[in-house]
């Protein structure tokens, strides 16, 4: 096939400028150091030797919203919190996403309440839920993989407005 | 230097005449800085946020400000019937969701006069102990991260994944596990139970010594937590401090001794204590109390083994039969029928119990008008209750020990805020 053929055994492969780039994004998305309650405690379990979320280079989490690319809303999301979050929301540089992690962020679960944000998409875009109670680390990765596929799929007019 | 009050005051959200009173006189000067530390920062343990007056590095004055997480599971609890609210307690304290099961579930027996099966009574305390190893093992690896030990953090979670499996075990669930009803347990203690619970005594120990020696023999680790965030004995009383930032300071005081829940009475433990009430100390006890629980469990699986009772009381009037009387008895339909739409009518009374929680004395008052619903239920939180020594702890330390400090109080947000 074409070009690739001949260029087969100099080890050079040829690729769109949309697939390296995208590739390159989900190879290297870090999130940011984020906890809010119960599913916190899994996320880190995610992060820690058993399920070890380096394996899709997720491992370095970020303290500062200036560094990261991904926002895990890990648990419930009240009232008090919901402008901190839309304000941490703001201070990351694009390209960013968002997974909500739990019932909680991702509709409100069990709390339907005066106190709960009735989940987090009320006050950010959110690309991918994981539902649980709290989600088990292998349905957090799963969540993670989800999002690969969809970053995968961008297209570079997308790359401005995401 | 002329103080520009926008500028000084911008992370208080309130008046500048709110923070008299709250910060010294010399803020209002400008000779000392107003900073925000929180709700999103990597050591605060959650979403909690620390308003903060330096002299340089140094505190002077440091307000917390809770609330970030409030979720209002006391109010949802008054719309759910009690069986159905337990599913919030473990919700509140996510470290220690057996325990807040416990007591809640303690609270109601007390209301209503309900007895527990021995079997069950040890079950509840095994699994409490092992609850509380979980508890400590987050604290210290959390606690040892925020200290730049970076290597207790995978070690800790490593071994918590063991612990994870047996709750999984048993309730079908890893963290929010709902196991414990009035009456007993949900169902009986599955075969596997015993054989996994003897692999965590048998490999737990020799992983404790490791902690320890990574902590005491760390000299960065010691200097930097040795004589930090000091509180004597009758300070840490006065403040109503409990749990491990109790016993640091040298006070004698575990509810699990003082006042005996769940046959606690028949086990044989030791209360750890520290002498100097600084940091240390508080990571040395609680380094301790893993060991103590891991004697507590050992006792109670010999127990176990040997008592094969019921495991939930067999009170119709508060206890759903089990599944197999459904098909022969037209009174257990009855009762299931009865007890899962409308739920049961306690007698109307208040009732207050505190159990020796990973954190501290957590207590629960119940409060009933003999309706189906709890009329009024609160719990008194070990983590609020002792964040408020945090400004007494962190006086004249540099900020830097204050992350150090707000660890050794083992706070959780989900607990303190509810």
């Amino acid at each position: 096939m074409g070009v690739s053929s001949k260029l087969g055994n100099l080890g050079v492969v040829t690729t769109t400028l949309e697939d390296a780039v995208n590739w390159g994004r989900t190879r290297a998305m870090w999130p940011m150091l984020f906890g809010l309650a119960c599913c916190a405690i899994e996320m880190m379990s995610s992060q820690a030797p058993y399920y070890d979320a380096s394996r899709f280079g997720m491992e370095l989490m970020r303290a500062s919203p200036r560094q990261a690319d991904l926002m895990i809303v890990a648990g419930r999301v009240s009232r008090k919190m919901a402008p901190v979050l839309r304000q941490l929301y703001d201070q990351m540089p694009e390209p960013k996403w968002v997974l909500a992690m739990g019932d909680c962020c991702s509709c409100g679960g069990v709390f339907n309440n005066y106190a709960i944000v009735q989940g987090v998409d009320e006050i950010v875009p959110v690309d991918v839920y994981v539902a649980g109670c709290p989600p088990r680390p292998e349905q957090l990765i799963h969540g993670f993989m989800t999002l690969h596929e969809k970053v995968k799929e961008m297209k570079w007019y997308e790359w401005a407005g995401k | 230097m002329t103080l520009d009050p926008q500028t000084q005051f911008a992370v208080w959200e309130g008046s500048v005449e709110e923070l008299r009173g709250l910060v010294s006189e010399r803020a209002f000067t400008g000779e000392t800085m107003i900073l925000n530390m929180g709700p999103q920062h990597p050591s605060t343990h959650g979403v909690l946020r620390v308003v903060l007056e330096l002299d340089g590095e140094q505190v002077i004055s440091c307000i917390p400000d809770v609330g970030y997480l409030h979720t209002g599971i006391e109010k949802n609890m008054e719309y759910k019937t009690y069986e159905k609210s337990i599913v919030m307690t473990d919700r509140m304290d996510y470290l220690n969701p057996m325990g807040n099961g416990l007591v809640y579930c303690l609270a109601m027996e007390k209301l209503f006069e309900l007895d527990v099966p021995m079997r069950a009574q040890i079950a509840r305390v095994v699994l409490a102990e092992l609850t509380r190893i979980n508890s400590h093992l987050v604290w210290m690896g959390i606690g040892g991260l925020d200290l730049g030990v970076t290597s207790t953090m995978t070690y800790a979670f490593r071994e918590r994944e063991v612990l994870l499996d047996i709750f999984e075990l048993v309730s079908g669930q890893r963290m929010m596990s709902t196991y414990f009803r009035p009456g007993g347990l949900w169902r009986d203690l599955p075969d596997e139970f015993e054989a996994a619970v003897q692999n965590v005594l048998d490999t737990f120990p020799a992983k404790i010594d490791d902690y320890d020696k990574i902590i005491t023999q760390n000299p960065v680790f010691v200097d930097r937590t040795q004589g930090i965030g000091f509180i004597n004995a009758e300070d840490a009383v006065a403040y109503g401090l409990t749990g491990a930032a109790l016993r640091g300071s040298g006070v004698n005081w575990d509810i699990r001794k003082a006042m005996p829940y769940s046959s606690y009475e028949t086990f044989e433990f030791d209360v750890p204590i520290g002498q100097h009430g600084d940091v240390y100390d508080r990571f040395i006890v609680r380094i301790a109390e893993m060991r103590q629980s891991l004697r507590i469990i050992e006792q109670g699986l010999k127990r176990l083994q040997k008592e094969k009772g019921p495991f939930r009381s067999g009170n119709r009037k508060y206890v759903p039969p089990p599944r197999a009387e459904l098909g022969q008895s037209m009174e257990a339909v009855i009762h299931h029928f009865k007890l899962w739409t409308e739920g049961f009518r306690p007698p109307k009374g208040e009732v207050y119990v505190a159990i020796e929680g990973p954190r501290g004395e957590l207590g629960c008052f119940l409060a009933s008008d003999g309706s189906p619903n709890p009329m009024r239920v609160h719990f008194r939180t070990p983590s609020f209750v002792n964040l408020s020594a945090l400004e007494k702890l962190s006086k004249n330390h540099m900020i830097a020990d204050l992350v150090g400090i707000i660890g050794s109080i083992d706070i959780v947000l989900g607990d303190c805020d509810r």
